[in-house]
C-alpha cells in the first residue's frame, strides 16, 4: 500500500533500532510513556519492544477512550438503550464493555434492545433520519479526534431541526489526563513510576496542535515527541526522546509533521467550541475525578443533549477490587502484575477496561505479547 | 387420466414469490421440487424421487460433514449462497484427504423470497455441483413465515471416501513439520464486507469461493503423509492455526512476510481496522507436512490453478502454551491469537 508500507519498512526499522541501541547511555533507565492506545497497539502488533535495548521501557498510557470510560457512564448508556422506542448507536468497541451487574450493550442487544454499531457519528444521524418514530441516541466517546465529528452532527441536527436525535457526550481531553499523570504521587513525589518522557498523540494532535503540550516540557521538564501511529513513527519518536534526554533538553518535538502543526486544525476547534463547553469535573476510570477534563453539550444545543432529555444521573461504580486497571493506566503496574490478567480477565470475558479495547494495555499484551511472559 | 391429474401453470420464476404452500408438502411443494430442484440438480439418484438417496459404496473409510450457510448478502462478487454451500461442504470433506461422493441440500426459505432469486441460487448451486463432479442426491425444502428467517438458509451435508493409506487429522501436527497455505488470505471476507451498506466502500475484489478437492487429490497423491489439512474459513488463518495447534498440542512459528495478502484486502482491512489474518477464506487451505516433504508439496500445489500462490509460511514447534508466534514484517515478534468476539457477523 503506497504511503503506508513506507512507514512499516523492516529494514529501516532495524537501522533506527541500531541507532537507538548505540545512543542510549548504558546504566541509564529510559521510562517512556506512549499516551495513546493507537501507539500501544502499534508497539504490540509489530513487536517493537523486541527491537529496543533493555534499558528503554515503554509505559502504556491511558489514551484509550474505551479504557478510561467509567462504569457509571456505561450503565447510563445501557439505561438509555433499555427505554422503549430508543435506538442507541455507538462505536463497535463499546458494545462489549462490561457495565455493573455483568451487563453490557451487547447483552441487552441480545435481550431485545435496539443497539447499533456505527462507523461514524454521521451514520447515527442517518439512522435518526430513517427512523422518525424512534428516539436515536449517539453514545459519543473519544478524545479530541472524535469530538469534531460529534460536534458537526450536532450542528447538522440543529440545522435540520431533527427532534428525534440526541448525543450522550463522553468526550474527554488529552492534556488533562497527561497533567493528572504528571501530578500523581507515584510520578511526582514517590518516584515509583520513572517517567522520563512522552510519545504524544498522533490523531489528537492533528486537531489540537502541538502547543498544548508545551507546558509539560517547560514546567514538568518532560520531553514530548508527537508521533504518527505507524511503527516507524514510534521507533523514530523513541530515538528523538532518547536524544533529548541524553542532551538534557525538554522540548515538544513533532515527528508527525506530515499531519500536525503547532496550532492544529482551527476550523475543527471552532466547531467544537460552538457545541461543547468544559465540564467542571469528570470521572476517568483509573484516574478518578479530573477537573476540566471533559466536554458537555452547551445550553444552545440542549434539545439534542441526551444527558438532559433522558435525565442522566451521575453515578460512580467502583471497579472489581482485584482489578488493577487504575494502576496500569497510570503506569504504576504492568498488565502481568494483575492477578486477574489472563485468569478470569481475558479479551473474551473482560473484567477491567484495559482488557476491553484492542488498544487497551492488557488486551494488547494478552493478544500480541504474552509469549514474552511464558518464555 | 389427464383431467384427474390436472397440472396447473408453471411456476412464475419471473415475478412469483415463495409462499407457505411451497413448504406444505402438497402439490405446490411437489411442483417447486419438480420444476426447480430436480430440473437443476438432475441426476439418477434424485430422479428416483425417494426420501433418501441410495448408492453403492466401496470398502474403506468414509467421511461425513455438514454445514449451514446463512451468509448475508446472498449474492456477492465471485459467488452466492448456493455455490458457497457446495464449495464449503466439498472442502470440508476434502480436508480429510477424501474424494467427495455426494451432497445433500436442505433449504429453509423465508416466505416472500422472490422465486427468481431462489432459481438463480439453485442454478448456481447446480453449476457448482456439476463443475465439481459431486452431485446433490437428496434434499429437503421448508418454508418459514415472513420474519422468521432471512431470505434463505441452506444446509448441505457431504460424504466422501478416503483413499487407502491416507490419515489426515488436525491432531497430527508435529514439531519440525512445515506449514503451507494455498494462496492469498482474506479475499472472501473483504469481498462480502464490501457489500455491507454501512461500510460504504467498493472493491474490484472477488470471493475466492472454490472447491478444493482436485487440488487435495493432487496433493495426497504426491505426498500421502500429509499430517493436517484445514480450510481457514470463519476466523481466518489465525483462528485455524490456533485450532490446529491446540488439537495437536504444539506451537507454531510463522513469518508475516511469507503470507500473501492482496493489496485490496490490505487496504480494506486498514480502513476498517481489521486484521487480514482473521478474515474468512472460502477457497484456500492450510497444509501441515513433515519438513522434508515441504518443497515437493509446494511444487505440486503451485502447479494447480487453485494453488498458484501457495507458500511455506512457517514451522511447527514444541510449545506447551500452544502459541502461534509470528515474526512481523517489522522484525519483532508477536502472538497471533484466537479471534476475540466477531470481526463482522455472517460471512458464510
Amino acid at each position: 500500500m503506497k504511503y503506508i508500507d513506507e512507514y512499516r519498512d523492516g529494514q529501516l526499522a532495524r537501522q533506527i533500532a541500531a541507532t537507538i541501541a548505540a545512543e542510549v547511555t548504558p546504566g541509564r533507565h529510559y521510562g517512556l510513556m506512549e499516551f495513546c492506545g493507537g501507539h500501544t497497539h502499534a508497539i504490540s502488533r509489530y513487536g517493537i519492544e523486541d527491537l529496543l535495548p533493555a534499558n528503554v521501557r515503554m509505559i502504556h498510557g491511558p489514551g484509550c477512550p474505551v479504557c478510561v470510560l467509567p462504569i457509571g457512564r456505561v450503565d447510563n448508556a445501557i439505561d438509555i438503550a433499555s427505554q422503549p422506542d430508543v435506538i442507541l448507536c455507538t462505536y463497535g468497541d463499546l458494545l462489549r464493555v462490561p457495565g455493573s451487574g455483568r451487563r453490557s450493550l451487547l447483552k441487552i442487544k441480545a435481550a431485545g434492545a435496539d443497539v447499533r454499531m456505527v462507523y461514524s457519528a454521521a451514520d447515527s444521524l442517518t439512522v435518526a433520519r430513517e427512523n422518525p418514530g424512534k428516539r436515536v441516541v449517539f453514545f459519543a466517546i473519544g478524545f479530541e479526534t472524535t469530538t469534531p465529528p460529534t460536534a458537526l452532527v450536532l450542528q447538522q441536527a440543529k440545522a435540520m431541526g431533527l427532534a428525534n436525535y440526541s448525543v450522550f457526550s463522553n468526550h474527554v481531553l488529552t492534556p488533562s489526563a497527561i497533567g493528572a499523570i504528571l501530578d500523581s504521587p507515584e510520578v511526582k513525589d514517590l518516584g515509583t513510576v520513572p517517567l522520563d518522557g512522552f510519545i504524544g498523540p498522533a490523531h489528537v494532535s492533528t486537531v489540537i496542535g502541538s502547543r498544548p503540550y508545551e507546558a509539560f516540557a517547560s514546567d514538568y521538564r518532560k520531553p514530548v515527541v508527537i508521533a504518527g501511529f505507524e511503527p516507524l513513527d514510534v521507533l523514530q519518536a523513541i530515538l528523538m526522546l532518547v536524544r533529548q534526554l541524553n542532551e538534557g533538553r525538554f522540548e515538544v518535538e513533532n515527528e508527525f509533521s506530515r499531519a500536525v502543526t503547532r496550532d492544529g486544525n482551527r476550523k475543527a476547534q471552532a466547531i467544537v467550541a460552538d457545541v461543547f463547553e468544559l465540564r467542571p469535573t469528570f470521572e476517568w476510570r483509573g484516574l478518578g475525578m479530573l477537573p476540566n477534563s471533559a466536554l458537555a453539550i452547551r445550553e444552545s444545543y440542549a434539545a439534542w443533549d441526551a444527558e438532559r432529555s433522558f435525565h442522566i444521573e451521575t453515578k460512580t461504580v467502583p471497579d472489581n477490587k482485584a482489578c488493577e486497571c487504575g494502576d496500569i493506566l497510570r503506569g504504576v503496574k504492568r498488565p502481568a502484575d494483575c492477578k486477574l490478567f489472563g485468569t478470569v480477565c481475558t479479551p473474551e470475558n473482560p473484567m477491567g477496561s484495559c482488557m476491553v479495547s484492542a488498544e487497551g494495555a492488557c488486551a494488547a499484551h494478552w493478544t500480541y505479547g504474552r509469549f514474552r511472559q511464558a518464555s | 387420466m389427464t383431467t384427474l391429474q390436472r397440472k396447473g401453470p408453471s411456476l412464475d420464476f419471473k415475478n412469483g414469490r415463495v409462499d407457505l404452500s411451497h413448504g406444505g408438502g402438497g402439490r405446490a411443494m411437489a411442483q417447486l421440487v419438480e420444476e426447480l430442484f430436480v430440473e437443476s440438480f438432475d441426476n439418477d439418484m434424485l430422479r428416483q424421487r425417494n426420501d433418501q438417496a441410495s448408492m453403492a459404496v466401496e470398502a474403506g473409510r468414509l467421511v461425513m460433514t455438514t454445514d449451514g450457510y446463512v451468509i448475508s448478502p446472498m449474492f456477492f462478487p465471485g459467488g452466492d449462497i448456493g455455490s458457497l454451500s457446495v464449495h464449503g461442504t466439498i472442502n470440508d470433506v476434502a480436508m480429510a484427504g477424501a474424494v467427495p461422493m455426494a451432497l445433500s441440500a436442505s433449504f429453509i426459505i423465508e416466505e416472500g423470497l422472490p422465486l427468481a432469486d431462489l432459481k438463480r441460487i439453485v442454478v448456481s448451486m447446480a453449476a457448482a455441483s456439476k463443475a465439481s463432479g459431486v452431485p446433490v442426491v437428496t434434499g429437503d425444502t421448508k418454508v418459514v413465515e415472513k420474519g422468521k428467517g432471512d431470505g434463505l438458509f441452506i444446509a448441505t451435508t457431504g460424504i466422501g471416501r478416503v483413499p487407502d493409506g491416507i490419515n489426515i487429522s488436525g491432531d497430527r501436527a508435529r514439531p519440525g513439520d512445515a506449514i503451507l497455505i494455498s494462496g492469498s488470505m482474506g479475499d472472501h471476507g473483504v469481498a462480502v464486507m464490501s457489500l455491507r451498506e454501512s461500510l460504504g466502500f467498493e472493491t474490484t475484489l472477488h470471493s475466492d469461493s472454490a472447491a478444493l478437492h482436485r487440488l487435495v487429490a493432487a496433493m495426497v497423491a504426491a505426498v500421502p503423509d500429509i499430517h493436517c489439512l484445514r480450510d481457514p474459513t470463519r476466523g481466518g488463518l489465525a483462528s485455524t492455526l490456533n485450532e490446529l495447534a491446540s488439537q495437536s498440542g504444539v506451537g507454531m512459528r510463522i513469518r508475516e512476510t511469507a503470507i500473501p495478502i492482496r493489496e485490496e484486502v490490505r487496504g480494506a482491512c486498514e480502513l476498517l481496522g481489521l486484521d487480514p489474518l482473521y478474515v474468512a477464506n472460502e477457497g484456500k487451505l492450510i497444509a501441515i507436512v513433515p519438513g522434508a516433504e515441504a518443497e515437493r508439496l509446494l511444487a505440486v500445489m503451485q502447479a494447480d490453478p487453485l494453488g498458484r500462490e501457495s507458500s511455506i509460511i512457517g514451522t511447527v514447534v514444541e510449545d506447551s502454551h500452544h502459541f502461534i508466534q509470528m515474526e512481523t514484517s517489522f522484525g519483532g515478534n508477536r502472538v497471533v491469537d484466537w479471534l476475540a468476539g466477531e470481526q463482522l457477523p455472517r460471512i458464510c
